[in-house]
């Protein structure tokens, strides 16, 4: 359906769009404005503590997650050679590869 | 050693990146190959050359591949990123020079170079943040193109498996912050909740609701 590729298109801009102008901001933000005060510990903490949770839950989520529902699938597999990998010390191209791979297999299967 | 405006020469500061940068070309590679389906050829490239954030980037095309709302992509994508502010901040002093001069030289610090860059007595080296943000910059700009490139012989992602590509990749980038307790804390409560909202919540919003999570940080001291 046109209509939808051309949807796709849009958003994909407005999140290159909306996405970079606040990251180069908060990038900006403390050597533009603050020039060298510290920040409060505690809420240095809390912010350091986003991407671990974010990261854990789009693990979670891109694993087990289908349309408003939890499944088992292949990906699974996929997922659980891909940590073997990373306790191997792979570099995140073998990674993907390997995850890809090994879902690809099980769903040959 | 002493003076403000650092201690590392520009090759030097690049070659110590070297390695890094080629886990970063990869990296960008697998941004290229899975944002092409999503965002088309040249989108993938300018968001790479702006944003320079590979988590956020990740995170921003997962959600779309999954359905969720393009305002839903764009939260979870900035709050990804709002860990640059305090990673601003501890720069700042060691950023001369004009306001525009700072604010680019801010845009090249990213973990990597936030971590290369620590003098060990709570200073960053100003050289070390350019160089080897200029060779990872390159390296993940150049890789999204790559990507591209080979995104178009690929053919249908979820065939090949690539479906799983995207956990795989987040588990990577997550791996090295798990020294720490409450990290762990963090991302176990934030995986837990991203969980349970899912059957009931539209796509997207449990991975910005995990966010809570990081208030495990609040308590502690």
């Amino acid at each position: 359906m046109p209509g939808g590729v051309a949807a796709v298109v849009t958003d994909a801009w407005w999140v290159v769009v909306l996405v970079g102008g606040a990251t180069m901001a908060i990038k900006g933000a403390g050597p533009v404005l603050l020039g060298g005060r510290p920040m409060p510990e505690r809420a240095a903490r809390v912010i350091g503590l986003l991407a671990p949770a974010l990261l854990a839950a789009l693990v979670a989520i891109n694993t087990f997650g289908a349309e408003r529902a939890l499944v088992l699938d292949e990906r699974a597999l996929g997922v659980a050679a891909a940590a073997v990998a990373i306790a191997f010390k792979a570099p995140p191209l073998v990674v993907v590869v390997v995850a890809a791979v090994v879902t690809a297999i099980a769903r040959a299967l | 050693m002493e003076e403000p405006g650092g201690s590392v020469s520009f090759a030097q500061g690049a070659r110590r990146v070297v390695p890094f940068s080629i886990a970063v070309l990869g990296f960008g590679m697998s941004f290229g190959v899975l944002a092409r389906p999503e965002m088309g050829a040249v989108a993938p490239i300018v968001m790479s050359a702006t944003t320079f954030a590979g988590s956020a980037q990740f995170a921003a095309i997962s959600i779309l591949n999954a359905g969720g709302t393009l305002a839903a992509a764009v939260v979870a994508a900035i709050l990804l990123n709002v860990r640059y502010g305090p990673i601003g901040v501890s720069v700042a002093p060691s950023l001369r020079g004009s306001r525009w001069s700072r604010f680019l030289r801010a845009q090249l610090v990213v973990d990597e170079t936030w971590a290369l860059s620590a003098d060990g007595r709570g200073g960053h080296d100003p050289n070390m943040i350019v160089a080897a943000g200029l060779v990872l910059y390159a390296a993940w700009v150049g890789g999204t193109a790559i990507g591209v490139l080979f995104g178009d012989l690929i053919g249908d992602p979820a065939r090949l498996g690539l479906d799983a590509a995207f956990p795989a990749l987040f588990l990577a980038l997550l791996t090295p912050s798990l020294n720490r307790a409450e990290a762990r804390i963090a991302a176990v409560l934030g995986a837990a909740i991203a969980l349970a909202l899912t059957p009931i919540a539209p796509p997207g919003v449990p991975i910005i609701a995990a966010s809570v999570a990081c208030l495990v940080g609040w308590r502690r001291s």
